[in-house]
């Protein structure tokens, strides 16, 4: 039974936006494995000390979290490109609260890959003394990559900021993660950082964004699971 | 010797042909003497007036332009009751004496005078207590305080409110020395657990005074015995309401108490339904709008309602002396909170208390009994008691600070004087110090953003201003679980339900709330728009935590109630043949031991391995142990499927057949599986936003705005897993665990049942279910059912799908729900 179903349905973690086969990444990472570049949205790094200096003392392990998830998962796809799409750092200041660790740590990824930063509502000017290079939107092939999605919707686009969540109901449970979420011609990122929260993809704000209805990829603790909008729950 | 009562107090007794009872003057002379003092008395005799007494005829001997007594009760609406209850006799014998109440309620204005000029009594809680502690002003304020009064004591002394009550009494030692503390309480098991939290020197309480009040008349319980068919499971007791119902058209006004806001709306519907004669029935719990239980409140003083359908929101309070019938529908849980539902009835103390108890299903017939029997015997529930909260103290010493600077040491040494802390060790008090000073993270990040720093005499002081404020928005330990207010389309605000069950509600779903059938039509910026509705059919909200464990005491009664079989005779006919069958299909639990069943069940093909376990240790430690169990059992490969736990049994269902018994309730378990468990569970995510919002790491308000309970939960879940994976050891972390392994999941329960149990396991192989073990399969349906992870239940719900578009046509997707006839 299961085995005809998986002649019919690909496996939950691929998804085609635009012609592109891409894969959803546990870690939050979308890749496109034909071009061995990962895409990651809303990364807020160093949101932890943004809280600190207004006195709430949050651990301030959140960046060394984000990084270490970074280079695990380039290492995993062997990944050559890296493009983060806005919001990768939480505030202006933030590069200058990076402590000494991460810094190295930041430095070391950004040189290894091809390294864009797309400027987010957080970061409209990210800084360019940590290498890669800084762009307002970047287009690829089918693929067009910007922080917020336009109103009218241009196919193949790519985006993040709004940081999508979906919960779905099994056995009276309620389970709810991060998702990535397409209608096949647009796409929005989960947020990837360690201290962002999230909005429900049934919130107009993104549900708005895709007319037609959507499917889900939704992060799980170890797998990534495929929904359709029909499945999900507030 | 002096005279019992001065000059004009005496005269006061005598106009209204009172004489002073025992322990009033007993308290009286225990003041004389520069004691404290702990009163336990029943309710209705004369409690209040016996604490302040005393402080009434200094006042009246030595007036003091100052504030005198400081009174607090852990509810508004009492500390409010009680002023008014004082103003009469101080008017009555022409005394100058000036009292006031001063709780979140009071205006800002008037706050500020009281602390200019204070009254010579102050009526107040333990949360603005801890405010009024945090002023730079304190010690002036309490410099001249003879007495502070603990009301309800016996509700306060073990949870974290009393907590930090305990800490603010240690602070008011060191600013007033000479001050006496008077503890007001119910009875309670354990009276010397209370006069040493009494004390200043809780290690050797000789400064407390324990005075015993009269005990009241016996009061007069029944047990309803049922002429309808009494069901096997269930706790609705809708069988009996009509029953209850004609009870209650026999007496003035009745307090029908339930043990869940789920069954306070069921229940008051049904008597609704039943009210041909047009009754004043009112309904009270926790999550209606303040405003809506306040009309009740006031009603009921009024002695305008024939009965009040109530959750645990009524069990403390304000006295109505109407009231002459307390109805108990389901099982009581502990013989203590019985005895005090009870109390609310009838407050002349020579007369009887009436109660009667309803019991929903056949389990909860043995809890009724064995909690009567109790409460005839006087024996009331002994619970363990928790060490004082590490997130309190964090929050206590930010409050210390705001006062002002202090030195370390000396702060500790005072801390060791509040009872919950006189085992507190210096490594945890340094931690707890380090995470409010600077988050007391390893990796020494925020240095430059300290909350306290250390001035030239290393007095520890607050950072900023800002600080100060945000304590001040935050104090208490009062943490709300996410939740949604519910308002009319175009009208008012009924209440608030949990998001919990919200999230589980689609657009024209019906659900019953504040005693009205709803529909709900949206959601709206964390609100429910709901509309009347005239039919559907409807669900009950559910709330997190709203249902109390059996007590280990009536558990034992009720195992002994069990094996003692001549006892059986005036049991209701239902639950001897009920008993009978079982003694003819199996065997009786043992009171000492434990009976575990196992059988096969489910349609031929489809059979599943039940194991069923009668150990009465209460809902949580069941479902800790389900966890443990269904570990364990995946191991020895007997394949688990699922479980399902109540107050009475645990039942795991599974591939195959569990054969070795006592290997698998071997007390090794509680190793382990038990940590790796406990630190993925959703119960630990729960806790540790608790533990993380009241050490004020993050808000549930942010000065001025309204954090909602939503925001706070996805932050405090990623914290939590940032802090698990770099800092395993942070004091907040300790303090989660400390916080779970004593009350959430009852695991000094566990591992005593797994002690007791040792060598006296009775299993008993049967080719199908028990006569005792039909109400646990009949809970399946309806109960959660646990056992499989995350990511194996996203599995499941994604196969189900995959099957749905792919046509296939499964017999049954989820074979541990199935169909049980019975």
């Amino acid at each position: 039974m299961i085995s005809a179903a998986a002649q019919i349905i690909p496996p939950p973690d691929r998804l085609v936006v635009n012609g592109v086969e891409l894969i959803v990444d546990i870690s939050g990472a979308v890749v496109w494995p034909e071009r061995s570049l990962m895409m990651v949205a809303d990364l807020h790094l160093e949101k932890g000390s943004a809280f600190a200096v207004h006195g709430r003392l949050l651990p301030p392990y959140d960046t060394r979290t984000t990084l270490n998830n970074l280079l695990q998962t380039i290492e995993k796809y062997e990944i050559k490109s890296v493009v983060c799409i806005g919001d990768s750092f939480h505030d202006e200041r933030a590069a200058d609260r990076l402590c000494p660790a991460d810094q190295d740590a930041l430095q070391a990824l950004t040189g290894r890959c091809d390294w864009t930063w797309i400027c987010g509502n957080h970061d409209p000017a990210p800084p360019e003394n940590w290498g890669g290079h800084v762009a307002e939107e970047l287009t690829l092939g089918p693929l067009t990559l910007r922080h917020e999605a336009a109103s009218n919707c241009a196919s193949g686009e790519i985006s993040g900021h709004y940081h999508p969540k979906a919960a779905v109901r099994v056995r009276q449970r309620r389970l709810s993660g991060r998702c990535a979420i397409s209608d096949g011609r647009r796409m929005i990122l989960p947020a990837f950082g360690a201290y962002t929260g999230g909005l429900s993809v049934l919130d107009s704000a993104i549900s708005d964004l895709f007319p037609a209805g959507f499917e889900v990829r939704l992060l799980g603790r170890n797998s990534v699971f495929a929904f359709p909008k029909s499945a999900l729950t507030l | 010797m002096e005279a019992p009562l001065p000059h004009p107090f005496a005269d006061w007794f005598a106009t209204r042909g009172w004489d002073p009872h025992a322990h009033q003057l007993d308290m009286l002379a225990a003041a004389r003497a520069g004691q404290s003092a702990l009163l336990i008395a029943p309710t209705g005799a004369g409690k209040t007036l016996a604490g302040f007494l005393p402080s009434l005829i200094d006042l009246a001997e030595r007036p003091q332009a100052a504030l005198h007594t400081l009174y607090i009760s852990p509810l508004k609406a009492l500390a409010v009751d009680v002023q008014r209850n004082l103003i009469g006799p101080v008017e009555e014998m022409d005394l100058a004496i000036t009292s006031e109440t001063r709780t979140g309620d009071t205006p800002q204005g008037k706050r500020q005078r009281q602390r200019r000029s204070p009254p010579q009594i102050l009526l107040t809680t333990p949360e603005s207590l801890a405010l009024l502690l945090s002023y730079y002003d304190a010690a002036k304020v309490f410099a001249h305080l003879k007495c502070v009064i603990v009301d309800e004591l016996h509700a306060l002394s073990d949870i974290k409110r009393g907590h930090l009550l305990a800490l603010g009494l240690a602070r008011l030692a060191s600013l007033a020395p000479g001050c006496r503390r008077v503890g007001l309480s119910a009875s309670v098991h354990d009276p010397a657990r209370l006069t040493a939290w009494l004390s200043t020197t809780p290690q050797e309480p000789k400064d407390v005074r324990l005075i015993q009040g009269r005990a009241g008349a016996q009061a007069k319980i029944e047990i309803l015995t049922t002429r309808e068919r009494l069901p096997w499971s269930g706790h609705m007791a809708v069988h009996a309401l009509g029953e209850v119902y004609q009870r209650l058209k026999k007496h003035r006004t009745a307090l029908v108490f339930v043990n869940t806001r789920a069954q306070a709306e069921i229940v008051f519907q049904e008597l609704w339904r039943l009210n041909d004669d047009g009754l004043a029935i009112a309904l009270h719990h926790g999550s209606l709008a303040v405003e809506q239980r306040r009309r009740v409140e006031a009603a009921m003083a009024r002695g305008d309602l024939n009965a009040v359908v109530a959750t645990s929101s009524l069990d403390l309070g304000i006295d109505w002396a109407a009231v002459d019938l307390v109805i108990q529908v389901g099982a009581p849980k502990g013989s203590s909170r019985l005895l005090q539902r009870i109390g609310r009835a009838n407050h002349r103390l020579d007369q009887p208390s009436e109660a009667l108890l309803v019991p929903a299903n056949r389990f909860e017939v043995l809890e009724c009994r064995a909690a009567v029997e109790a409460v005839r015997a006087h024996s009331l529930d002994g619970e363990p008691e928790n060490p004082g909260g590490l997130d309190v103290l964090a929050q206590h010493i930010l409050g210390t600070a705001c006062a002002g600077p202090f030195d370390k040491d000396r702060l500790y040494g005072e801390i060791m004087q509040a009872y919950p802390y006189r085992s507190l060790s210096r490594s945890d008090y340094d931690a707890t110090l380090n995470f409010v000073a600077n988050g007391g993270y390893a990796l020494r990040a925020y240095e430059r953003y300290r909350r306290l720093v250390t001035d030239k005499n290393g007095h520890y002081r607050v950072a900023s201003i800002a600080h100060v404020r945000r304590y001040r928005s935050n104090v208490g330990t009062i943490v709300e679980a996410p939740r949604l207010k519910v308002r009319l389309r175009g009208g008012r605000y009924l209440g608030e339900v949990e998001e919990y069950f919200a999230n589980g509600l689609t657009p024209g779903d019906a659900f019953i709330f504040a005693g009205q059938l709803l529909t709900f039509l949206s959601l709206k910026e964390n609100t429910l728009v709901v509309a009347r509705a005239s039919s559907g059919d409807p669900q009950v909200p559910a709330y997190m935590g709203g249902r109390l464990p059996l007590s280990t005491h009536l558990a034992e009664r009720v195992r002994a109630l069990l094996e003692d079989r001549a006892g059986w005779s005036d049991f209701p006919e239902a639950v001897q043949e009920w008993l009978n069958l079982q003694h003819w299909a199996s065997v009786l639990p043992p009171a000492n031991g434990l009976l575990v069943e196992t059988f096969p069940r489910g349609e031929r093909g489809a059979e599943k391995a039940f194991l069923v376990a009668y150990c009465f240790e209460g809902r949580n430690a069941h479902q800790t142990l389900g966890m443990l169990l269904t570990k364990r059992m995946e191991r020895a490969g007997y394949g688990p499927l699922g479980f399902v736990a109540t107050d009475y049994v645990i039942a795991v269902w599974s591939l195959k057949q569990v054969t070795d018994v006592d290997v698998l309730f071997d007390e090794d378990m509680l190793g382990d599986d038990l940590e790796e468990w406990m630190a993925e569970s959703s119960m630990l995510r729960r806790t540790f936003r608790n533990v993380a919002v009241i050490a004020g790491l993050i808000e549930q308000r942010s000065a001025g705005k309204d954090k909602s309970g939503r925001q706070v939960t996805f932050s405090a879940d990623l914290i939590y897993d940032v802090l698990r994976r770099h800092e395993p050891d942070h004091i907040l972390l300790r303090a989660t665990r400390q916080d779970a392994a004593g009350g959430l999941t009852d695991i000094g329960r566990l591992s005593a049942m797994l002690a007791r149990i040792k060598g006296k396991i009775r299993h008993r192989p049967l080719d199908q279910v028990s006569p005792l073990a039909v109400p646990i399969l009949l809970e399946i349906g309806k109960e959660q059912v646990y056992g499989a992870a995350m990511d194996e239940l996203l599995d499941e719900g994604a196969q189900a799908l995959i099957q749905e578009v792919t046509k296939a046509t499964s017999p049954n997707r989820n074979p541990q729900q199935g169909n049980l006839p019975l």
